[in-house]
């Protein structure tokens, strides 16, 4: 389990973990991201990152995507 | 005469919502704001079988968790205002999530159509979708649109005067698995005991409770028995959580995700899963996007923004200028031909007309200046500025989406007070409109020009763009102090959607550039006129006096200040007074001393060479940079914030332009530069 911030783009993931407030967790949900989804990260470059799940793009801060942990998959 | 129904459109941003609204209304539509806030309201009617249906259409929401503004405001008004029934609006090629929504609305208990749209984009991608399945599923009827393309929208007004007259009650229920649902009954029971004084679906409120909706945990709180109730919700929560083993926002949210997977899965052949390939819009967002072309690109667009504003925009304002000069004239060879006082006649023409025109010119910019906005916002462009600049915007303490609003301020502060609105936290809204004005708008540049023109002539672009940059620095100081001031501990990070590029619609655009527009206008023209007035009253009196002379109240009052401005290094009354014509329009500076002088254009620059040395004549520019926000501007700050902030508005920036041209002034005086 790594956190999201730490993923190269490309790369392919699903959410395990989502350590922030009750806020983060509830916008991220609403957005279509909670625990269990497959992402991928679309661009990572030491500012925010472009994150994907199906159609939805979502530009996420550097410091949110380091509370998110996700399993690295093949 | 017709039944009345009122219906709400719900949906999530980029849905299409807003296009279905202005098909559904056509031009039957007006905006006013929501009570209490100024986020936009728009609502619009349509007549279909005798009915007239009113249209209400909420704020692009993901969710009714009243997390931001736009979700408090769509989630108060279905509770409050109970529309006959809600059209969901959804984007059917991303079911699932847009789902979510609908799901919420359901369990809030609101009656349901729902509205399949962008059903173009579903075909094209090889999906089909079971609508008769998801209808019986969700036991709301289904009707499949393309809303660019007008195609179903005369199926949703049939329907929803179907489905009102039908009035059956919704029965939808999300099973969250046997120990939640035990738990969520035994609530319920304890809940229906205590007979509270809410018209709230107990379940609904159980639920809210058990994933600690902050809104609905305050409103409890406040209802007698208040405590205990909320008490009791805790110690099942806990216990539930404990026997989970994770947290119960968590678990609701899988629990109901889990449902509408299946949904999905069972009304949609063709899963569309990540296997499909990078599509156009992500092929562009690696150009936009990327780390060296990103801000390059950024500026770029907004240097044609620019461009778009003044070259199209500046025959229109002359036009408008001789449009009221013209009328002017007018009423003035009129009034005289009735004999009207000659007081009465200085008002109309001197006053109001010369005034409210003198604001109205800029309309032209203003209305282009929103024509580029909706444009950069329907492409879809506008999220992305507002990502590439985020890294940067952090060193104000803000965050990427606060960008935009400063980059339109450089055009004019009004629109870029008003562009606030897009973003979620009171913070970065309130700390963004409180250093706006330090952005140098358009207004300013005549009085640069002038000035440095004058005095700077073989430096005059530098001496202006020091002007411009001084401006952002001191609103990066500004922002920070305000910053930890008045918001310490609060974090807005960065969530933010970036919606597919689509080609802009000419009609949704113009009605986009109209409504934001117009309402300035409304909203502004009030103070602009009683702010017009009270100038022309303090120019003109006491009776006799030439306008805006030496012995007129503005005269006397410009030499009661001028003191306070000696440490500037322009204590005469004519400065004093040509700034305070300025808190009118910036650009009126100018046009002030040229009449205070006497002097044409050309004239006003040998007499500004005799009055002022090239110190002073920079501590005016950093003055009239810094010093007050226009009265248009201030409106609109009242009119997005509420008085405290704008008093601190206008008293920081007083302050502030004082001191800094003070400072300037008494340095360069200390380095010998006033010699010069």
């Amino acid at each position: 389990m790594i956190p999201l911030s730490m993923v190269n783009p490309g790369q392919k993931v699903q959410i395990v973990q989502i350590r922030g407030g009750r806020g983060l967790i509830s916008r991220l949900a609403n957005m279509g991201f909670y625990p269990g989804v497959i992402i991928e990260v679309v661009s990572n470059r030491n500012g925010p990152l472009i994150i994907a799940r199906d159609k939805i793009r979502l530009g996420l801060g550097y410091g949110m995507a380091h509370r998110i942990f996700v399993r690295l998959l093949n | 005469m017709d039944k009345m129904i009122k219906i709400a459109l719900a949906g999530n941003p980029n849905s299409g919502k807003t296009t279905v609204f202005n098909s559904l209304t056509g031009s039957h539509q007006h905006v006013g704001n929501w009570p209490g806030v100024t986020v936009e309201k728009k609502e619009g009617r349509f007549t279909s079988d005798g009915f007239e249906v009113r249209v209400v259409d909420l704020p692009g929401t993901y969710s009714l968790s009243a997390y931001s503004l736009d979700e408090r405001i769509a989630r108060d008004f279905l509770l409050k205002e109970n529309p006959n029934l809600v059209v969901a609006i959804i984007d059917a090629s991303n079911l699932e999530r847009n789902l979510y929504l609908v799901a919420q609305l359901l369990e809030l208990g609101a009656k349901v159509v729902l509205d399949l749209n962008m059903m173009d984009l579903v075909e094209k991608r090889g999906i089909r979708i079971d609508t008769k399945k998801l209808s019986r599923i969700l036991g709301v009827p289904v009707v499949e649109t393309v809303a660019h393309k007008e195609k179903g929208i005369d199926k949703i007004r049939k329907v929803v005067v179907e489905e009102v007259e039908k009035g059956k009650e919704a029965t939808f229920k999300i099973d969250y698995g046997p120990d939640i649902e035990a738990v969520i009954d035994r609530l319920i029971k304890f809940l229906r005991a205590k007979r509270l004084p809410v018209n709230y679906l107990l379940r609904w409120l159980v639920v809210k409770l058990l994933e600690g909706d902050a809104e609905i945990l305050q409103k409890m709180k406040s209802l007698p028995e208040g405590k205990t109730i909320l008490n009791v919700i805790a110690e099942n929560a806990a216990q539930l959580e404990k026997h989970l083993g994770y947290d119960l926002e968590t678990a609701l949210i899988e629990k109901r995700y889990g449902y509408l997977k299946g949904l999905v899965g069972e009304c949609t052949h063709k899963h569309y899963g990540l296997e499909e390939r990078l599509n156009l819009s992500d092929k562009i967002d690696k150009v936009v996007t990327n780390k060296f072309i990103g801000i390059p690109l950024f500026l770029g667009l907004m240097w044609l923004t620019f461009q778009l504003i003044f070259t199209v925009g500046g025959p229109l304002v002359d036009l408008i200028d001789i449009f009221f000069g013209w009328i002017g004239q007018v009423a003035s060879e009129g009034l005289i031909s009735i004999g009207a006082p000659q007081w009465f006649s200085s008002l109309i023409c001197d006053g109001i007309i010369g005034g409210v025109g003198s604001v109205l010119v800029f309309l032209p910019n203003i209305f282009l200046l929103f024509l580029a906005i909706s444009l950069l916002e329907d492409s879809g462009y506008m999220a992305r500025a507002a990502f590439v600049m985020d890294k940067l915007m952090h060193t104000l303490g803000l965050h990427g989406k606060s960008f935009i609003p400063l980059i339109l301020g450089f055009g004019c502060n009004i629109p870029g007070i008003m562009a606030t609105r897009t973003l979620e936290s009171k913070k970065d809204r309130i700390l963004t409109i409180l250093v706006n004005p330090l952005m140098s708008c358009s207004a300013r540049l005549p009085i640069y020009v002038l000035f440095a023109g004058a005095f700077f002539a073989k430096n005059q672009g530098l001496v202006i763009f020091s002007l411009y940059l001084m401006g952002m620095a001191l609103a990066i100081i500004i922002a920070r102090v305000f910053k930890s001031i008045f918001f310490k501990h609060e974090v807005a990070p960065l969530i933010m959607e970036l919606p597919p590029y689509r080609l802009p619609q000419v009609k949704g655009v113009l009605i986009h550039m109209w409504e934001r527009g117009s309402l300035f206008l409304k909203k502004a023209g009030g103070i602009i006129l009683a702010g017009v007035i009270l100038i022309w009253f303090l120019s003109s009196f006491p009776l006799g006096v030439e306008y805006a002379s030496h012995q007129s109240l503005i005269g006397r009052l410009g030499s009661l200040f001028a003191p306070m401005f000696s440490p500037a290094g322009f204590g005469f009354w004519q400065a004093a007074v040509a700034l305070g014509f300025g808190i009118l329009a910036k650009e009126v500076v100018v046009g002030t001393l040229g009449t205070l002088y006497h002097a044409d254009e050309a004239g006003l620059r040998s007499v500004i060479l005799q009055n002022f040395t090239p110190l002073s004549a920079y501590s005016f520019m950093v003055m009239s940079l810094i010093y007050i926000p226009c009265i248009a501007s201030i409106a609109v700050i009242k009119r997005e914030t509420n008085w405290k902030w704008t008093f601190l508005a206008v008293g920081y920036s007083l302050a502030l332009g004082w001191g800094v041209a003070v400072i300037i002034y008494q340095i360069g005086k200390l380095f010998m530069f006033g010699n010069l």
